[in-house]
C-alpha cells in the first residue's frame, strides 16, 4: 500500500491554484469518459435492439426457433452454443493451465521456468484470426479424423464434418489457457512461503505441500482466473466463427455445426437486412451484459476472497 | 524458492525412508501429471508458430507488401496487402492517440486524486471495459458512428473502436506505474511550491514514461490483431486508401476474409502469408514492450540545474 499524496494546502499558492483547477479539471473529464463509454455501450445496445426485444418477447432468449427468411427471432441456440463452447473450453484448459501454473511456479528449475512461462503468455499476444486460420487449415482435418476414427469404432450416428462445437472447444480452449495460467502463477507465487515451509516440517512430500499447503490457499485467486478465463471463452469471436460451422440450430451431438452468440453476429450482421440487424444487436446487448456480470464476479472473486499472503 | 528447495533436499534425503511407497509413487505420478500437462499447453503454441511460419514463407513475396488486395486473382493469387499494411497503421495510429490521452489521464487520476469520490468507481469501469468482447465494441461503433453516417464506414470508426478497446490497457499500465513512484519525488516538488500539475506532469510522469511507453506498446500489439471490431465499422476497402473518412482494410480482417471466405487454394496460401506478416508484427511488438518494462532502478528525471 503506497502512502496517498498529501492534498497541498488549495488556497496558499495563490496564482497557482487556477492552473491546478484546470489541470484537474481536464483530467478529471478525460476520466470520466470511461464511465460515458459504459453507459454509452448498454444504452446503445438496447436501443439499437429493441424492435427485436419488442417483437419477440421473452421468447427471445427462451426459444429455439431462429429463421431469418420468416422474421422470427429467438436467441436460445446462441445462448446455448456461447456455454456449450465456453464451459467445454473451461473443462479442458482449467487442469491444463492449473498443471502449467505449479509447473512453473513449484517444479521447473529457474533457467526453465522464465521460458516456460514466456512461451504461454505468447499464446495470449496470437491474434484471434491467425487462431482461427489454424483452426480451419490444421485443427478441423485433425477433428475430422478422430470423428471418423470415433465413428467406426463406436458406431454412433454423428456425421464426422470437423467442423462444428469439438473444433470451437478446442480451439478456446488453447486461448484461454494463457490468462488461466497467469493468474494461477500470480496468486500460487504469492502463497507464503511459511505453507510450504510448515508442511515439509509435518514430512510431506512435494505433492502434498501442493495438494494441502499450497491448493486451498490459492484456490480463490484460480477461481478468479477461470472465472476471467470464462469471459474470454464467453466473448471471442472469429476464431470461434471460423471453426463452428454457423449453423442457426441448437447443437445436437458434440460434432454438430451450430453457432455462439458472438459468432451469429460477425458471420450475419455484414449482410443483415432491417429486421435481422436488431435481433444481433440485441444479442450483442446480451454478451455486454453476460461479460460484465462474468468480469465482475472474477474481480470480487479475486480481490476479496484471496488470503493476504504474509511475506 | 530456493530456501525452500534447498529444505526439500535435505529433509527429502533424511526421511526417504519414512515416507511410504504409496506416497512416494503418488508424488512421482502427481509430477509426470503436471510435466505432461505444460508439455500439452506448448504443443499447440509450437504448432501453430510453426506452421504460421513454414507456410507463410511458402507464399510470401516482394508484391505482397506493394500491390493491394484489388491485383489478386482468385485462380492465380498475386496482389498484396500494401492497402489492409496501411490501414491497419492508419487505425491504429488513431487507436494509440484516443488510447493514450484518455488513458493516461484517466491513469493520472487514479494514482493522483486519490481522494477524489469518483476513483472508485472509474476504476471498477475500466476493469469492466477490458472484458468487454472486441465485437460489441464494434457493435456500439456501428450504432453511434455508421447508422449517423457519422461518417459512416470508414477508417476513423475503426480506429475509435479499436481505441475503445486500447484505453483500459494504458489506464492499468498509468496507474501501476505511477503508483511505483515515490512520494518523495512529490513531496519534493510540491515543497519547491510547483503547482501540482506541473509536478505531475514535469516530474512524476517523466518518472513513469518506460513503464506507459510499455503499456502502449502491449496496447497496439493488442489491437493490430483485432479484427472482430473493424467487420462494420472500417468494412474494409480492397483499394490503397489513406483518408480516414473512408472506408478502409485492415490485415487481420484480410486475413480472416481471405481464410474463412476463401474458394481456392491461391487465396489460402495468401491468407499464411497475411499471417505471417501480423504475427511478426505482434512478436515485434511483444518484444519491444518486454525490453521497455526490464525491471530497472528507479532513475530522477534529469534536473535542468544539474550542473550549477
Amino acid at each position: 500500500m503506497t502512502p496517498t499524496i498529501p492534498t497541498p494546502p488549495r488556497r496558499s499558492f495563490g496564482m497557482n491554484s487556477g492552473s491546478d483547477n484546470v489541470f484537474r479539471n481536464i483530467i478529471i473529464g478525460l476520466s470520466s469518459l470511461v464511465l460515458v463509454a459504459t453507459v454509452l455501450y448498454g444504452f446503445v445496445l438496447i436501443v439499437g435492439g429493441l424492435p427485436a426485444f419488442q417483437r419477440e418477447g421473452i421468447g427471445f432468449l427462451f426459444g429455439l426457433n431462429w429463421d431469418p427468411g420468416k422474421g422470427i427471432y429467438q436467441a436460445l441456440p446462441f445462448i446455448a452454443g456461447t456455454f456449450f463452447t465456453a464451459f467445454g473450453a473451461l473443462l479442458l484448459a482449467v487442469p491444463l493451465s492449473v498443471a502449467a501454473a505449479l509447473f512453473i511456479s513449484e517444479y521447473a528449475p529457474r533457467w526453465l521456468a522464465g521460458p516456460v512461462g514466456s512461451a504461454i503468455e505468447l499464446l495470449a499476444a496470437i491474434p484471434s484470426v491467425v487462431y482461427g486460420l489454424w483452426g480451419i487449415f490444421v485443427l478441423i482435418p485433425a477433428v475430422r479424423v478422430f470423428q471418423v476414427w470415433f465413428v467406426s469404432v463406436t458406431g454412433v450416428p454423428w456425421p464426422p464434418t470437423g467442423t462444428g462445437l469439438m473444433s470451437a472447444v478446442l480451439i478456446l480452449a488453447v486461448m484461454v489457457i494463457p490468462f488461466i495460467c497467469a493468474i494461477s502463477r500470480d496468486v500460487i507465487t504469492l502463497v507464503p512461503n511459511d505453507q510450504r515451509e510448515a508442511a515439509y516440517a509435518l514430512g510431506a512430500t512435494k505433492w502434498e505441500v501442493i495438494r494441502f499447503g499450497i491448493l486451498p490457499y490459492a484456490r480463490a485467486g484460480i477461481l478468479g482466473g477461470v472465472i476471467l478465463g470464462l469471459g474470454r471463452a464467453i466473448g471471442e469471436t472469429l476464431a470461434v466463427t471460423m471453426v463452428i460451422g454457423n449453423a442457426n440450430v441448437i447443437a445436437s451431438t458434440p460434432f454438430s455445426s451450430t453457432a455462439t452468440m458472438s459468432s451469429i453476429i460477425a458471420s450475419n450482421f455484414g449482410e443483415a437486412n432491417e429486421t435481422l440487424r436488431p435481433a444481433l444487436i440485441a444479442i450483442g446487448f446480451m454478451l455486454l451484459v453476460f461479460s460484465v456480470i462474468v468480469n465482475v464476479i472474477a474481480r470480487i472473486v479475486i480481490t476479496r476472497l484471496t488470503p493476504v499472503g504474509t511475506r | 524458492m530456493t530456501r525452500t528447495d534447498t529444505m526439500t533436499k535435505s529433509i527429502s534425503s533424511g526421511l526417504t525412508r519414512t515416507v511410504s511407497p504409496a506416497r512416494r509413487a503418488q508424488n512421482s505420478i502427481m509430477f509426470g501429471l503436471v510435466a505432461l500437462g505444460t508439455v500439452i499447453v506448448l504443443i499447440p503454441l509450437a504448432l501453430i508458430l510453426f506452421q504460421v511460419v513454414y507456410n507463410g514463407l511458402r507464399s510470401i513475396n516482394l508484391d505482397f507488401f506493394i500491390k493491394s488486395e484489388r491485383d489478386m486473382s482468385m485462380i492465380t493469387g498475386g496482389g498484396g496487402v500494401l492497402n489492409a499494411i496501411v490501414g491497419t497503421l492508419l487505425m491504429v495510429a488513431v487507436a494509440l492517440v484516443i488510447g493514450l490521452v484518455v488513458g493516461i489521464a484517466t491513469g493520472i487520476f487514479l494514482s493522483e486524486y486519490r481522494e477524489h469520490p469518483l476513483v472508485g468507481v472509474v476504476r471498477v469501469m475500466s476493469d469492466v471495459l477490458t472484458g468487454i468482447p472486441a465485437i460489441v465494441v464494434g457493435l456500439v461503433i456501428y450504432g453511434l458512428m455508421i447508422t449517423t453516417k457519422l461518417p459512416g464506414y470508414s477508417g476513423l470508426a475503426g480506429g475509435v473502436a479499436l481505441g475503445l478497446i486500447m484505453i483500459p490497457i494504458i489506464v492499468r499500465a498509468t496507474e501501476e506505474v505511477l503508483k511505483l513512484v515515490p512520494t518523495s519525488i512529490r513531496e519534493a516538488g510540491l515543497a519547491l511550491g510547483l503547482p501540482r500539475w506541473k509536478v505531475t506532469m514535469q516530474i512524476v510522469l517523466p518518472a513513469a514514461s518506460t513503464g506507459i511507453i510499455t503499456g502502449a506498446i502491449l496496447g497496439v500489439a493488442r489491437v493490430s490483431g483485432e479484427a472482430a471490431p473493424l467487420l462494420f465499422t472500417s468494412f474494409g476497402n480492397p483499394d490503397l486508401a489513406t483518408n480516414l473518412l473512408q472506408p478502409m482494410a485492415a490485415l487481420p480482417s484480410a486475413v480472416y476474409s481471405l481464410a474463412f471466405k476463401a474458394l481456392t487454394p491461391a487465396q489460402n496460401e495468401q491468407a499464411w502469408a497475411g499471417a505471417l506478416v501480423l504475427l511478426t508484427i505482434i512478436l515485434i511488438s511483444n518484444i519491444l514492450a518486454r525490453f521497455f518494462s526490464r525491471p530497472r532502478s528507479y532513475r530522477a528525471p534529469k534536473a535542468n540545474t544539474a550542473k550549477t
